[in-house]
């Protein structure tokens, strides 16, 4: 069946409102705008207003709340409209959902999912145009997942509801159109990376935004003759390095493809994680294409030149390999 | 009442108002051929809240607005070239094409953006009136948010600091009642603001957005009180978008019935009506001042295409001070 990112979504919200009285959907605009990106259309008159929630603008108000909420019993899917605007409720983010259940010696888990868009591409300048998936990789306590197929976005809410700790889900805004078809077997875990294209010549590493540019470079590659694998992280914490390894024991070469700044990357973490479990598999240094070090600027030439774009990855790949 | 200005400064209000609306009305068109990009959200209805209110400062005092500034920034002397150069992401544009619609910032006039997190710009407001109190200067600081920004915790933190430290800030909220989709009565159980605004013992009034006699008398009032040292204050100006929120919005919230009651109390339209009353405005005289805002707007239309893009290579110019 073709859909769209959006759309699967979508179905997955719906599924689990259906399914669990507990799960209730809260954030800005979910209700009667419909959702920031229209996820959540048609949901208000459907489920009703106790569980289709429009919030003020209070982020750090409505995260705390559903964090409370998750400890009081319910299932909370928190949309925190875009991960720009999730800085307001980091303090409850980090100092309560992802350290509660240690600091209280193991007592309370907050089973809480928090969703939101990230990314840049659509020329909305320094302000909407983050991508701090790494800030959140970086915090234990918390599962970061980060969709970037039809059937991740169908199927890692299910996993991430049922998951007793709090699971953030980043959405790239660039993805929300992307169509393509859901396999019939989309049922997904949240703990493992994914092979999306298998090659010996080198490794391509990625996830969310980046994996459709990644695909390009590989498609790209092909016609030179280089067979380029490309993993798609999916769980960004804990990061699976276990498929990193093994793709790294048949192509001994890679590029991380990541549209975080380059300094303290996600990006860096993969290279740091491949040079401590791989250094021996290696028959090149490991390349990075990130976001260059600049807030995202607003003209689309500029914004185009900050980001991560195929061309920069054939020409990382090319350096690896010495042509 | 009568409009209490003379004929030159009520038609000076009026051209103002104009050159917002016909300059935002060609952004509107610019969008649909993508010459403007990102997001884009218009000021259309609510032109007598910046004009009325600037004209109420003066040219030292400091101005922080939000992503829905075209306007405040118009009329606070940007010239309408370097509006549309920037959003057009050219490098003759007041922020060199980095920022967009969302985010104009101009030096020379004291317009400190252009600030797009909600809320963003109030703890900003009450710095730079710190900084002038410190220096002991006499200036006023005017912050423009929405209503939906009186929800984050930066509003409450905000007004209590600039209460406490009794500091020259005007908090100048635009209350169109919506915020995106969510309407202020779905958003706060103290729906009257001035009364929130109280609660941090700051003088608060309120002053018919529609009407730019109303604003501009409330906020020369606001404007003296907080110049005279008797620390901030809080003036609401209730108005009303006539447009979508951005360029992205369905509009499911609102009825377009109610969107059409509120177009009947336009501010250009009543106030053209009531100085041509008054005979302070005759129809010439409007087709006049309108045929010079579309000229402007055209003049800055064709200086934003000529206008240059910012070379790649200087990406990564101005991250820091050199
Ligand atoms: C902190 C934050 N949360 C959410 C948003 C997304 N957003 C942009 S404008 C807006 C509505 C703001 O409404 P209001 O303050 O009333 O100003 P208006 O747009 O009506 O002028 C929202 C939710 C944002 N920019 N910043
Ligand atoms: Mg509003």
């Amino acid at each position: 069946m073709k859909m769209t990112y959006r759309e699967a979504i979508r179905q997955a919200m719906h599924e689990a409102l259906a399914a669990d009285p507990r799960v209730f959907l809260m954030g800005e605009d979910v209700g009667r705008y419909g959702g920031t990106y229209a996820c959540s259309k048609g949901f208000l008159e459907e489920f009703g207003p106790e569980r289709i929630r429009d919030t003020p603008l209070s982020e750090l108000g409505f995260v705390g709340a559903g964090i409370g909420a998750a400890l009081g019993g319910m299932r909370p899917i928190v949309e925190v409209m875009t991960v720009n605007f999730s800085l307001l409720a980091l303090d409850q983010i980090v100092n309560t959902a992802a350290a509660l259940r240690h600091m209280s010696g193991g007592q309370f888990s907050v089973p809480l999912v928090l969703r939101m868009a990230t990314g840049a591409g659509r020329q909305l300048a320094a302000q909407h145009s983050h991508s701090l998936e790494n800030w959140y990789a970086h915090i234990p306590g918390i599962k970061v997942l980060a969709p970037a197929t039809i059937a991740d976005a169908r199927g890692m809410l299910g996993p991430a509801l049922a998951d007793p700790d709090p699971v953030v889900i980043f959405e790239h805004a660039q993805l929300y159109n992307m169509e393509g078809a859901l396999p019939d077997d989309w049922r997904c875990d949240i703990t493992t990376a994914a092979q999306r294209r298998a090659g010996t010549d080198i490794s391509l590493i990625t996830y969310g935004g980046s994996l459709p540019k990644t695909l390009a470079a590989a498609e790209q590659l092909a016609a030179e003759g280089i067979a380029a694998e490309v993993i798609d992280l999916r769980v960004l914490r804990p990061l699976d390095t276990d498929t990193i390894a093994a793709s790294l024991r048949k192509t001994h070469k890679a590029v991380v493809v990541d549209e975080g700044w380059k300094s303290g990357s996600l990006a860096a973490e993969v290279m740091a994680r491949i040079v401590e479990d791989c250094f021996f598999d290696l028959d090149a240094p490991v390349a990075r294409v990130c976001s260059e070090e600049v807030p995202i600027p607003y003209a689309k030439h500029m914004e185009e030149a900050a980001l991560p774009q195929a061309p920069k990855i054939v020409a990382a790949v090319m350096m690896v390999l010495g042509k | 009442m009568p409009v209490p200005y003379d004929k030159a400064f009520a038609q000076k209000l009026l051209a103002d108002m104009l050159r917002i609306r016909r300059m935002e009305e060609k952004c509107a068109e610019l969008y649909g051929a993508q010459k403007i990009r990102g997001f884009l959200h218009l000021y259309i209805g609510e032109e007598a809240c910046a004009v009325g209110a600037l004209h109420a400062l003066t040219a030292d005092d400091n101005i922080v607005a939000t992503y829905r500034e075209h306007g405040h920034a118009l009329v606070r002397g940007v010239s309408m070239n370097a509006i549309m150069a920037e959003m057009f992401g050219k490098r003759a544009g007041c922020s060199r094409g980095r920022g967009g619609s969302m985010h104009l910032f101009d030096a020379a006039t004291r317009f400190y953006g252009g600030n797009a997190i909600v809320g963003g710009g109030l703890p900003l407001a009450v710095g730079f009136a710190l900084a002038d109190k410190l220096q002991g200067k006499q200036r006023v600081t005017a912050c423009f948010f929405g209503e939906g920004a009186m929800a984050e915790g930066a509003f409450h933190e905000s007004m209590n600091l600039a209460a406490l430290w009794q500091l020259p800030v005007l908090f100048c909220c635009e209350n169109n009642l919506y915020a995106m989709g969510t309407a202020l009565a779905r958003s706060e159980a103290q729906t009257d603001l001035c009364a929130k605004a109280a609660s941090y013992a700051v003088p608060t009034l309120k002053a018919d957005g529609m009407d730019i006699v109303a604003v501009h008398e409330a906020m020369k009032l606001a404007a003296r009180h907080v110049r005279d040292g008797l620390g901030p204050f809080f003036l609401e100006l209730q108005t009303y978008r006539f447009r979508a929120h951005s360029m992205f919005d369905p509009e499911l919230y609102r009825d377009k019935a109610e969107v059409e009651q509120w177009k009947q109390r336009g501010p250009l339209h009543t106030f053209s009506a009531r100085l041509k009353a008054e005979g302070k405005l005759t129809e010439e005289e409007f087709l006049a001042l309108d045929a010079k805002a579309n000229a402007e707007v055209q003049a800055a239309v064709d200086f934003a295409e000529a206008a240059a893009w910012e070379p790649v290579a200087d990406l990564l110019k101005d991250v820091h001070t050199p």
